[in-house]
């Protein structure tokens, strides 16, 4: 059986998951990258006639995505992993920052280039039902991106049609079926076939495996590796779920209201954290076995109104570590000597909140 | 005699065009203060047992069997009777607490009706337990809090509500039914954390029913996996992760991605569940079975003693033990 460990090196990108821990992105250009990006959203704090305020759903977020690389962004719910996702594809307006793909801007133009941008951005949702047609065959959802963007006769769609049901693992006839026929685990497939027909360079899949039953999510999970592989797409991956994230992924970063806190490869990241908040994501995770029961280490409280992000870390409300220099200056996201990237002043050993503490 | 006792239940459900079992021949016991998780996929009847002991399934269900309350029948008790279980001896969480309050009164007017009617309190004694209930689920300004309305709180704090208004009749089990899965992981992991001091302090029997096995690991003595409407294995929580013996627990523990060690290529099960109406005459599982003989197909396999505590429907499960968990090919290695 083929394994990621042995194709990780294939076209001269170096082993996923190298034990360094240093983010593997060599000198080759990233094809996704994202600069300082901001949304801010205008609304109300109650009701139609309360006060104005400003939701900064993502504030100042920078990575890069490698061709044929998966990066997770984690985080709880309300933390902007899913706006991030839409401003990176060019399906939101940014207030702020830039996104580059393959060399070129990304914005949410909706011109002609932006049109064409899509055939090589595509992104999968939790959702099926939702982002499934009930009244039209799955076959002709499959190859409806085609038809779209006049590629090839329409022998030469079912002909690729039929070749993308296989790959992801179902059977030719199902391209006749309904979605409402299908099950939760095969309508994921069909969706993720027709994100694939137009051979796109990069997925960003958005809780793609949140809706399914334990049994079919380790289908899922399997067929995103191996189509990755095979087609060498990167994945822009927003999951909840860490356990999935440690699968995937070969860069994972934790979000926590609306900025990165945490960058790293999955192996430095889960088995040795940084961050406060990801050692509470990650002591937070249920072990299926009993044996190996950890310490939890509980927060306090909810995470605070995106409206009224905490000045300084906005972490410092639930902390357990938090020192006086946490509520006044806010950390930036910076490199320890392993490449490991971390906001937190803790980590850093930064002098003057350290010398706070201690006083 | 135990302290719930669920003998040979079976649920249909009428849907109009066709009668569907839901339940195949449930049976169950829980002792006092004791944890029982049960585990399974969507559809498998893990919550439609308990709302079919408690009389909540309405007229388009048909329920047959023997449920009982420390040896009193509950299936052919009258509402009164039924009145008198729900929610004082047995009470029940969800897993949206937002759509179990009513959203146009306050938190306390809910919880204090809930102790009016269960434990007979006047309407001032009723909303000062309210407040020390409130309290006793963690949740800051108490006294305030009362005032609020579910849309002010947060899906944890609203969780906390609805274990504070199950605890109001001072239950002997509380059924938690997936009371996390709505929830983000650190306040999943706190509504975790405080079911189990409640079990601890008041020897309440509680029953968690998920999907997450990690979830009941943690937080149960003993789990029941149920499949297709049938319970396919119960044992110690030691035991089953230990020593699974049905192939369908076995599978769900190899599907799931590890935190620790190597990063292993995950072996799911094959195929999906069957639909209720179209299951297989055999074992439920063989479909998707990698160990399926003929003799699968043959009849449903009754339960058999692995061990102490320990069952499997499963008429292969002696040739199984002895074979090792299914080590998964290892996709890379850590550091």
């Amino acid at each position: 059986m083929e394994t990621r460990l042995e194709t990780a090196g294939r076209a001269g990108v170096p082993p996923a998951h190298d034990a360094g821990g240093t983010p593997a992105l060599p000198g080759k250009t990233p094809l996704l990258e994202a600069d300082n990006i901001r949304r801010h959203f205008r609304v109300r704090r109650s009701g139609w006639f309360g006060a104005g305020a400003t939701l900064k759903a993502v504030d100042g977020v920078s990575f890069q995505v490698a061709p044929g690389r998966t990066l997770s962004l984690v985080g709880e719910s309300g933390c902007g992993k899913s706006t991030t996702a839409r401003l990176a594809l060019g399906l939101l307006p940014l207030s702020g920052g830039a996104v580059c793909f393959a060399g070129e801007p990304v914005g949410a133009t909706y011109d002609a280039a932006w049109r064409l941008q899509r055939q090589r951005l595509q992104l999968v949702f939790q959702d099926t039902m939702g982002a499934l047609d009930r009244r039209i065959a799955v076959g002709r959802q499959i190859i409806e991106p085609l038809e779209i963007h006049g590629i090839g006769s329409p022998a030469e769609q079912r002909a690729q049609g039929m070749a993308l049901l296989d790959a992801v693992g179902l059977k030719p006839h199902v391209f006749d079926r309904y979605p409402h026929e299908l099950s939760g685990g095969q309508r994921q497939r069909v969706v993720l076939a027709r994100a694939l027909i137009l051979k796109p360079q990069l997925i960003a899949c958005d809780e793609p495996i949140a809706a399914l039953d334990v049994s079919i999510q380790a289908q899922v999970i399997n067929l995103l590796i191996d189509l990755q592989e095979r087609f060498n797409v990167a994945y822009l991956f927003i999951s909840h779920d860490l356990k999935v994230v440690r699968q995937i992924s070969h860069e994972v970063a934790v979000m926590y209201l609306g900025r990165i806190v945490e960058h790293g490869t999955p192996d430095r990241l889960f088995r040795q954290p940084e961050h406060p908040y990801t050692r509470a994501l990650v002591s937070a995770i249920p072990v299926a076995s009993p044996a190996r029961a950890r310490q939890r280490l509980l927060l306090s409280g909810d995470p605070p109104n995106p409206i009224d992000v905490p000045a300084g870390c906005a972490f410092h409300t639930r902390c357990p570590s938090a020192m006086p220099a946490c509520r006044t200056q806010t950390p930036e996201l910076r490199p320890l000597p392993d490449g490991h990237r971390v906001a937190c002043h803790l980590a850093h050993g930064d002098a003057g909140a350290v010398a706070t503490q201690a006083a | 005699m135990p302290l719930i006792e669920i003998r040979d239940l079976v649920v249909d459900f009428d849907t109009g065009k066709r009668v569907v079992r839901a339940l195949h021949g449930i049976d169950l016991a829980l002792e006092r203060g004791e944890s029982l998780g049960l585990v399974g996929e969507s559809g498998c009847g893990k919550s439609v047992t308990w709302l079919a002991a408690l009389g909540l399934l309405g007229p388009r269900a048909h329920v047959q069997g023997d449920v009982r309350l420390e040896g009193v029948p509950l299936l052919e008790a009258d509402a009164r009777q039924l009145e008198r279980v729900r929610g004082r001896r047995i009470a029940m969480i969800f897993q949206d607490p937002t759509s179990s309050l009513n959203p146009v009164h306050r938190i306390g007017t809910q919880l204090a009706e809930a102790l009016v009617l269960h434990r007979g309190m006047n309407d001032r004694s009723a909303w000062t337990e309210a407040r020390r209930l409130l309290d006793r689920v963690g949740i800051a300004n108490a006294a305030q809090r009362l005032n609020d309305y579910p849309h002010q709180l947060s899906g944890g704090m609203n969780q906390r509500v609805m274990i504070a208004m199950a605890l109001a009749g001072e239950p002997d089990v509380l059924i938690a039914d997936e009371p996390t899965t709505a929830l983000d992981a650190t306040i999943q992991a706190q509504i975790l954390d405080l079911l189990r001091s409640l079990r601890d302090d008041g020897g309440m029997a509680l029953v968690l029913i998920s999907h997450d096995l990690g979830v009941v690991a943690e937080n149960c003595q003993r789990i029941a996996v149920m499949y297709c409407g049938r319970i396919v294995e119960t044992a110690t929580v030691a035991d089953l992760f230990a020593h699974p013996a049905h192939p369908y627990t076995r599978g769900l523990l190899a599907a799931l991605p590890e935190m620790e060690g190597p990063v292993r290529r995950l072996e799911p099960i094959p195929g999906s569940v069957p639909e209720p109406w179209n299951l297989p005459p055999g074992c439920a599982f063989e479909p998707r079975c990698l160990h399926a003989r003929g003799e699968c197909r043959a009849s449903v396999p009754t339960p058999h003693r692995v061990a102490a505590g320990h069952s499997a429907a499963c008429v292969r499960f002696g040739a199984l033990v002895s074979d090792q968990a299914p080590q998964g090919t290892r996709l890379r290695e850590v550091a």
